[in-house]
């Protein structure tokens, strides 16, 4: 398809991204190597993880899901339980109870995305938040486990001071990786297929004899664990969780907002949404985060995303250098328009 | 009065690309123009511009002479332009006597509108007869007619039809088309969009193929029955 | 049983209260195919409203509902020509994050303005209530449940003997059809969601007598509208007046016999106990590509 699209198998240029993406992520932190400056790249990393994670059913399935919240918060509180209650430990040794959380995390959502998925749109939409109002409501009342509103402690970890965040930078570059690594996987596989032709159309995928169930549910219970995971690194690095904060319904949001701005169905457009975000995100955290025009903020920067580049930064680029290229090539083939060219956002029957 | 529609240079499409791309075409008042083409042609794009669905990117539409282009919806019935979608467009859930009352949205007199579908219902002997059901109730057929009936509530000069027949059982069809038949000895302008082809031209003055976003071939009607390459390509076996 | 018949009456009265929000929410939902994610914050706004109105002026909280109903018609009217029109039907999702963006950012607005401790409108009469065969009827309660009773009525009145009312339906069940008559399909989704906040309007005027609130009670209050939404059908008017009496009443008895903390997760309960059996919510038809 595109170079910044749809990748094939064969295509060298996806090796190539995938080298210069971990090189990137490995040398960053020590080329920006402020507190200040892994804290954010900690950030970065971690809503670029949840946006592409958000993705697998908000962007490949068309499934506007907003309550991923929800899966956030539960791997935070695993690792908040885990580190307290079970003694595991602290250092590193927390680090290792991430992909048990993860695992479980996308197992434990499999009954309750299957109620969710047998609804649409609006409807998905709404239920998906639900279950994330559900999750809080949880977190707020089951004392024993959670505190409560009073929240748990994480042990802060001995890590030496100078480089204190680097360890939770790594983590979440390990994560990150992963993440995009499924994204891709998803994409080139039968999997993103199927799910495409489910956000085209779910009923005609049906007739056609795609598993529309079986695929919209890998795609949700990956998309929950790895969600959960970030949730995990997250809870140690800042070591206290809280209901109203480590289940935020401004999580998802932000997250469906990095996608919206890369561009949805995209592998690279939640990467390219956090990176340009979060730093924004963090400023006006840090300027405004006590007083409430972070919230206004936050708002105003979510219409002007929507309003300005509906399509999202990676894909109005794309169909720009597309056209540029066939300007020199005087005909268009169908095949070399990006998916959103033949699905008009205009009328509709 | 002369209520001929002349479409010029239409160029008109949904997203990025046309579907119709310069089209010419000429309905002349009192008679059944007949437009038959492949699935996707773009027929039914042809009548959403004429009656304002859909603004043309370039070109005109002109009826009886003056230039309507991008006029909405409501203008064109204004002027007596009507057009009875290819998808049901019946309200399901209203009874069918409301059915007929939005049929003459545009008209603000309430007692003239119930006169007039009184009227209506007195010609039409399934609206009287299912007046008080759920539009949504009845069958295929049934519907159709009624949607043709609830058109006729502003007793429009000019009616676009698109594929009227479609998925109807053999009777309800024929009756569809004895209908239209009728509506044109009124002294109607009529312009019929078809699948069935054949039964189409039958009933029509001039015939046009369109294909490829223009208007191929225009003739009348009985040469283009007639006419052995249009019956292979856009008629089938006879 | 004493104590869950007094429930059962105190849940009646602000199902009520929930009927008129989420009546709101459905109308707009079955011209606009928009699911209102701020209907919650647009309730809260309006209590707020009414405790300017009320704390500074001294006006009552139901005289407040005259000039708060079309306020909110004006607001939610705005709302959907400035913001949701260019978002045609196909952009429905992006129509309700729209809504939820904007729903953070009014709350960020009034918890500048009004901070964020909870607070309460409480006329003279708030604690007043009557003792009929020994049940308790609080009266701030019953007159809200009457105001929910008159402005639903007029609704419905508009809705069925109205030309507007034909012109709304007519949108929700075919707007290509309705454009095809005439119907200025804009126009009345500008309407339709005016309608629909001023609910909110009235809603939230008496809701800030019953509940103490802040901005961040929309969360809570958004989680009980969305449950009754789906249960009731998401567009069916009576659907979703009967799962906001139902879920009215669950969570009163819930709070009085368990534990009020749970009260609000009551409605979830019922909401995924009902999807599982009927996944188009009680009175919801199955309607392609809405569900
Ligand atoms: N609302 C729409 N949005 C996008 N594409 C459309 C829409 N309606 C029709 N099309 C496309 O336009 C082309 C012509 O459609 P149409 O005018 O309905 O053809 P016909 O009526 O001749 O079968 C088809 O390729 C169809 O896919
Ligand atoms: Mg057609």
């Amino acid at each position: 398809m595109t170079w910044l699209g749809r990748e094939s198998r064969t295509r060298p240029g996806g090796a190539l991204q995938a080298f210069a993406f971990l090189g990137a992520l490995a040398v960053l932190p020590v080329v920006m190597g402020r507190h200040w400056q892994v804290n954010l790249l900690v950030f970065t990393l971690m809503y670029a993880g949840l946006a592409s994670a958000w993705n697998l059913v908000g962007g490949y399935a068309g499934y506007a899901a907003l309550g991923h919240g929800a899966f956030f918060g539960i791997g935070a509180y695993a690792m908040a339980i885990g580190t307290t209650h079970l003694g595991v430990g602290t250092g590193y040794r927390p680090f290792l109870l991430v992909l048990p959380i993860a695992v479980g995390t996308a197992l434990a959502v499999v009954p309750i995305a299957r109620l969710l998925l047998r609804t649409r749109a609006a409807t998905f939409a709404v239920l998906s938040i639900t279950v994330m109002f559900m999750v809080q409501t949880f977190a707020y009342n089951i004392r024993s486990l959670t505190h409560g509103s009073q929240g748990i402690a994480v042990p802060v970890p001995p890590f030496p001071f100078t480089t204190f965040e680097r360890p939770f930078y790594y983590a979440m570059a390990i994560l990150l990786a992963l993440t995009v690594a499924v994204c891709w996987a998803v994409r080139s596989s039968q999997l993103g297929l199927a799910l495409n032709a489910v956000r085209d159309d779910e009923d005609r995928a049906r007739g056609l004899g795609v598993q529309t169930e079986l695929v919209k549910l890998i795609a949700f219970s990956l998309s929950a664990g790895l969600t959960a995971a970030f949730g995990a690194v997250w809870a140690y690095y800042i070591s206290y969780v809280f209901p109203g904060f480590a289940i935020d319904p401004l999580l998802s949001l932000g997250a469906i907002l990095m996608a919206f701005l890369g561009g949805r169905h995209t592998l690279w457009g939640p990467v390219v949404g956090a990176a340009l975000i979060v730093p924004a995100q963090q400023y006006f955290a840090y300027r405004y985060g006590a007083s409430h025009l972070y919230l206004i903020a936050y708002a105003a920067l979510f219409l002007i995303v929507i309003y300005l580049l509906p399509d999202g930064i990676l894909p109005s680029t794309t169909q720009r250098l597309n056209r540029l290229r066939t300007r020199s090539r005087a005909r268009t083939t169908p095949d070399l328009l990006p998916m959103e060219a033949l699905n008009p956002r205009g009328e509709s029957e | 009065m002369d209520a001929s529609l002349e479409l010029r240079g239409i160029v008109a499409g949904y997203g990025q690309g046309d579907i119709l791309r310069g089209l010419d075409l000429d309905v002349p008042a009192g008679q059944i123009t007949c437009l038959i083409g492949p699935n996707g042609a773009g027929k039914s794009t042809v009548l959403r511009v004429i009656s304002g669905l859909l603004e043309p990117r370039a070109g005109h539409v002109r009826l009886a002479g003056e230039d309507v282009t991008g006029w909405s919806p409501q203008r064109m019935l204004e002027r007596g332009v009507a057009h009875v979608p290819q998808e049901r467009s019946l309200f399901p859930s209203m009874s069918v006597w409301d059915n007929m009352l939005m049929g003459a949205y545009i008209i603000d007199d309430r007692a003239a509108v119930v006169r007039r579908a009184t009227e209506i219902a007195d010609r039409w002997p399934i609206v009287a007869r299912r007046r008080n059901d759920l539009a949504g109730s009845l069958s295929g057929g049934e519907q159709k007619t009624v949607e043709i009936a609830r058109a006729m509530m502003l007793d429009p000069p000019v009616i676009c039809f698109d594929e009227p027949s479609v998925g109807l059982e053999p009777r309800a069809r024929k009756n569809i088309f004895g209908i239209l038949a009728e509506l044109s000895s009124d002294g109607r302008t009529i312009l019929l969009v078809e699948q069935n082809a054949r039964s189409g031209l039958a009933i029509a003055h001039t015939g046009a193929v369109l294909d490829a976003g223009i208007a191929r071939l225009v003739a009348p009607a009985s040469e283009l029955l007639e006419s052995p390459e249009v019956g292979r390509l856009y008629l089938g076996a006879p | 049983m004493h104590l869950i018949v007094q429930a059962t009456i105190g849940g009646i009265l602000i199902g009520g209260v929930y009927a008129l929000l989420a009546s709101g929410q459905a109308m707009i939902f079955g011209v606009t195919r928009t699911v209102n994610f701020a209907q919650a914050i647009f309730a809260i706004l309006s209590a707020y409203l009414s405790y300017t109105l009320f704390s500074d002026f001294g006006v009552d909280p139901f005289l407040s509902v005259l000039v708060l109903v079309p306020t909110m018609f004006a607001f939610g009217s705005a709302i959907y020509i400035v913001f949701l029109r260019r978002l045609t039907r196909s952009g429905a999702e992006l129509a309700l994050l729209v809504l939820y963006a904007m729903a953070i950012g009014i709350q960020g607005t009034l918890d500048y303005f009004y901070k964020t401790n909870t607070r309460v409108i409480s006329p003279g009469y708030t604690n007043h209530s009557w003792t009929v065969g020994g049940y308790q009827i609080s009266e701030v309660r019953l007159f809200a449940f009457l105001l929910a009773v008159v402005v639903l009525g007029s609704l419905h009145a508009i809705r069925q003997h109205t030309k507007l009312g034909r012109a709304l339906r007519a949108t929700a069940q075919n707007p290509t059809a309705a454009q095809l008559l005439g119907v200025n399909v804009e126009r009345v989704s500008a309407i339709a969601m005016g309608l629909g906040v001023a609910t909110a309007g009235a809603a939230g005027a008496v809701f800030g007598m019953v509940v103490p609130f802040n901005g961040n009670s929309q969360y809570d209050l958004l989680s009980k509208l969305l449950s009754i939404s789906v249960l009731g059908g998401m567009a069916s008017m009576p659907g979703t007046i009967v799962a906001a009496v139902i879920l009215g009443v669950v969570e009163s008895v819930v709070a009085a016999k368990i534990s009020p903390d749970w009260s609000a997760f009551s409605f979830l309960v019922v909401l995924f106990a009902v999807l599982t059996v009927r996944p188009q919510g009680l009175f919801g038809r199955r309607l392609r590509g809405a569900l």
